[in-house]
């Protein structure tokens, strides 16, 4: 184990969330089980005060599982000098199985934690708290990622030992190499730019339907968690050698660094918010017969969908300004 | 306007020390009238107020309400009849800020601010621009005489004056009810009376108010539209 | 808009109380002010010792190449630089004479290197501020050594060392080659190990193997190798240090926890009025987030500048002794000043998370009073 103050930062905070999430959900099974709306008896005025309790552990849980997700991409790029061969985050993740496993899982799980809070505002507007059992069996499922999450984070810094020889970013996203990385860099630029215009416009294109019509709202889902992939993906493919202006150098860590002017956490932090808006867009649509909220989720809807375009506008417009602005070309 | 059917109220149920602050009462208070709840203390007056004012909920019976202002329904909805026995705090909480104002027996100041402060805090969490409900309490506390103390932190007032700020904080929010508890037990008998004028002048502007008291100089007052006398948490009598 | 200004409506509030109660407010804010001083100090520090060693061996050589004895360290013979040179991909190949002298007087261990530039002549010398210090002397002066066959070598002082960094010259004495040679009756035909640019980094490690190919029992040392073993000491020291501290930071939750659970009667009175004319739960707990935040925000930046003027003005009296000292000659250095978002946010987890959890449930509790409590007094 390597004893930096990051480590323990993140090892000590990962366990007190979960803790915390756990509580949480202990409550949240005892509603699950015990919920009687109609009931004003003491038991039940006690659960509905614990539901605050609820909502304001997630609400901090889920604030500090995004900074802790840049710490801990940050954290892995401290370390790189550690492993031989190791040239940013993208080694240090590497040195053992657990690295990359553990960024996605907390990828993920930033992303569920954000729609649960959306459900959660939701159903809080509706007078009758239509979905009280099911945001809480959703609760159940994200504190057990949570508590994985935090599992295959110990395992990640417990198993890091310096001295590996690991690979680097410019073998590990080199193109013959293998593993998911290495897939998606193998992903070619030109198709990929047809691949992100084309998400980008089937994104625009399915937002204006649902304002205009007022419904397809799934299709608007999809198309958001499809833009968040292909955008992803083409991060790594071409994007990022726009923004290092270097032929091949597709790390996806690199860019939240100062030489980069930290862009990187705005490309991301927009990445994030767009596809938890428009999953909470879609979440909304599967509650959208749900008792007091009928009046409740097509203003939502429209309201989370503007947000969602936003982040991934604001996305697309810093991308093509910085293609059109560089002299690099691929 | 407020529909009472069959309303109990009991405290640590199932318990040995279960006790039934209020038991099957129902009654309707119509828009506009003042209501003054009499009887002993212990008599579930106090009780019965909460339960009308959104303060809590019953164990058992339906509370309606009829033409209130929320944000969560609409307007049309909301205007004919809400059963308001079974929602969640949350709620129940923004329909007592929009409609009900409460003046309490101990006055209930929060000590350490202003005058103006104290008027205003109600408002705070209804999101409403501070310099709106600002001017508003300014206003209020200038039709009770007040304004000279706005500035003044409340511990400094007069029992009087504290009464007064008082009754411009249950008013900041323009509701439609008045609802008053014990409200002259701190005061003496001619401040009480001064207190009774503002009331009926409540009344007479079309405000619904119910004061739960056991001062005669209450609830032998002449404009009550009805007295009704509470025991054991029943409804003794209730003459119109 | 609305939630905005309710925000902004309840945060007014949120101050307002704080400074209303200034005095239980100020013990919290204080101990909370110096855990966070006390914990930034440590990451400020050990960040600036790693970068400051960085900065020092950017001028090491890539490669150093040393023969072992019996896997002991032993002198390389000057023969085998011509092999190593003739390797593909090295540009240059430098023997490197050094060692150490143990000075009973002053009773410091000094590290004596031959060094043809900095002492063009023999009876100069240049040594580090450590050293200068610690024998009192200044340039002009002269001191002595004692040689190998114990006579005493006549050194004169040219210049203390204009190093940018003093943390690893400090300890330094270089001499001429031939005092060298004469203080450690050092053979002429060897040297203490060679150091080996290399022309393209990326080759190190297959030039690294074929070093030990060609010169068999010899043991190249990179230059990453270097800067890992610092930067994993200087982290285990802080680890270990903030692991210490750990103690501190315990007690101070308990303390924060301890404070939230205890509400006044007045506080408690406060809590039921406000829910009585019409907050709920929502936004008493808002308004302890303000709260919270308001302190968090103040002891966070009051602790963080504290931790600059003692980590880089003072240079960190507090952890000096603890963290630095492998050598005996402590040198008196100035850290250059750094922070980055990274130390912050570092700093953010190992203080405001464990303090903001430990104040949760307190909080939920003070904002779950009954409406109707105010009633009831």
């Amino acid at each position: 184990m390597i004893q930096h103050p990051a480590v323990i930062a993140l090892l000590s905070s990962a366990t007190i969330i979960s803790l915390m999430v756990f509580y949480a959900a202990y409550y949240g099974y005892k509603i699950i089980t015990g919920w009687d709306l109609q009931s004003g008896s003491e038991q039940q005025l006690m659960l509905e005060r614990r539901t605050y309790l609820i909502s304001t552990v997630i609400g901090y849980a889920m604030a500090f599982q995004l900074i802790s997700l840049f710490l801990l991409i940050y954290t892995a790029d401290t370390l790189h000098p550690l492993f031989t061969g190791a040239m940013c985050a993208a080694g240090s993740l590497g040195a053992n199985s657990f690295g990359y496993p553990l960024l996605l899982l907390k990828v993920a799980n930033a992303v569920f934690a954000g729609i649960w809070l959306l459900i959660n505002r939701l159903d809080s507007k509706g007078y009758d708290y239509p979905l009280i059992r099911s945001k809480y069996r959703l609760l159940i499922i994200l504190t057990l990622l949570l508590v994985v999450e935090t599992w295959l984070q110990y395992r990640y810094f417990l198993n890091l030992k310096a001295d590996l020889i690991t690979s680097c970013c410019g073998s590990l996203f080199s193109s013959s190499s293998r593993g998911i990385a290495g897939e998606l860099a193998a992903l070619p630029a030109k198709p990929m730019m047809v691949l992100f215009s084309g998400a980008s416009l089937a994104l625009l294109a399915s937002y204006s339907y649902s304002i205009v019509k007022a419904r397809g709202w799934y299709l608007f889902a999809a198309a958001s968690l499809f833009f968040f992939i292909t955008a992803s993906a083409a991060l790594i493919s071409f994007i990022a050698l726009y923004f290092y202006e270097l032929p091949s150098h597709h790390c996806p860590f690199c860019i939240l660094q100062g030489e980069y002017n930290h862009i990187g956490y705005l490309l991301y932090a927009c990445l994030l918010g767009g596809v938890v808006a428009g999953g909470g867009v879609g979440a909304a649509e599967k509650f959208r017969k749900c008792g007091s909220l009928q009046e409740i989720i097509p203003g939502f809807q429209r309201r989370a969908a503007t947000v969602g375009m936003l982040f991934n506008g604001t996305f697309i417009v810093v991308v093509l300004a910085r293609i059109f602005t560089t002299s690099f070309r691929l | 306007m407020i529909d009472l059917f069959e309303v109990s109220r009991i405290f640590n149920a199932g318990k040995p020390n279960q006790f039934t602050a209020l038991d099957r009462v129902s009654l309707t208070i119509n828009r506009g009238e003042l209501t003054i709840l009499k009887g002993p203390s212990g008599s579930g007056k106090t009780t019965l107020l909460s339960l009308i004012g959104c303060m809590g909920r019953p164990t058992s019976g339906r509370i309606r309400l009829n033409g209130i202002k929320t944000s969560f329904m609409p307007a049309a909805e909301a205007s004919q009849e809400l059963d308001i026995s079974s929602l969640p705090e949350r709620f129940l909480t923004e329909i007592r800020r929009n409609n009900f104002g409460f003046i309490f027996q101990q006055f209930n100041l929060v000590r350490g601010i202003s005058v103006l402060e104290n008027v205003m805090l109600p408002a705070y969490p209804g999101g409403e621009k501070f310099d709106t409900f600002r001017s508003r309490a300014l206003t209020l506390l200038d039709n009770f005489g007040i304004s000279q103390k706005s500035a003044t932190r409340v511990e400094l007032l007069s029992g009087g004056e504290m009464q007064r700020v008082a009754i411009a904080r249950a008013l900041i929010n323009q509701p439609e009810v008045i609802i008053a508890d014990e409200p002259t037990a701190h005061l003496d008998s001619k401040l009480s009376i001064e207190f009774m004028k503002l009331i009926t002048g409540f009344r007479q502007a079309g405000k619904t108010v119910i004061i739960a008291s056991h001062d005669p100089i209450v609830y032998g007052e002449p404009l009550a539209d009805r007295v009704i006398e509470m025991r054991d948490g029943q409804m003794v009598t209730g003459q119109s | 808009m609305q939630s905005i200004n309710r925000h902004y409506n309840i945060l007014d509030f949120a101050i307002a109380s704080l400074l209303r109660r200034k005095g239980k407010n100020l013990a919290l804010l204080t101990i909370y002010t110096l855990i966070v001083a006390l914990i930034a100090s440590l990451i400020f520090f050990v960040q600036a010792l790693k970068r400051e060693a960085a900065a020092l061996l950017q001028d090491a050589p890539d490669i150093v190449v040393q023969r072992l004895m019996a896997g002991r360290q032993d002198l390389i013979g000057l023969e085998n630089i011509d092999r190593i040179a003739a390797i593909r991909g090295v540009s240059e190949v430098t023997p490197r004479r050094w060692g150490y002298y143990y000075d009973p007087v002053f009773g410091a261990n000094y590290t004596v290197m031959a060094d043809a530039k900095l002492a063009p002549q023999a009876g100069m010398a240049t040594v580090g501020l450590g050293v200068a210090k610690n024998q009192r002397i200044g340039p002009g002066d002269i001191f002595t050594l004692t040689a190998a066959d114990n006579s005493l070598i006549l050194l004169n002082l040219e210049k203390a060392l204009p190093f940018e960094s003093e943390l690893l010259a400090a300890d330094m004495i270089l001499l001429n080659p031939a005092d060298f040679g004469k203080l450690f009756a050092f053979p002429a035909n060897a040297a203490t190990d060679l150091a080996v640019t290399v022309a393209n980094p990326r080759e190190m490690v297959t030039i690294a193997n074929k070093i030990v190919e060609t010169v068999p029992g010899s043991r190249p040392i990179m230059k990453s190798e270097i800067i890992r073993t610092y930067d994993a000491i200087f982290d285990w020291r802080g680890g270990m240090m903030l692991l210490v501290l750990a103690a501190a930071l315990l007690s101070f939750v308990i303390f924060a926890w301890d404070k939230a659970t205890g509400l006044s009667a007045e506080e408690r009175r406060e809590t039921g009025i406000l829910k009585s004319i019409g907050w709920e739960t929502g936004d008493i707990l808002l308004l302890k987030f303000w709260e919270g935040t308001a302190i968090s925000l103040t002891a966070f930046l009051t602790g963080v500048i504290m931790a600059y003027i003692h980590v880089f003005f003072f240079s960190a009296p507090l952890f000096a002794a603890a963290l630095k000292g492998w050598a005996v000659l402590y040198p008196a250095f100035h850290l250059k000043p750094f922070i980055d978002p990274y130390q912050l946010s570092t700093l953010f987890f190992l203080t405001v998370l464990p303090y903001t959890a430990a104040t949760i449930l307190p909080s939920w509790l003070a904002a779950s009073a009954d409406a109707d409590s105010a009633m009831r007094s």
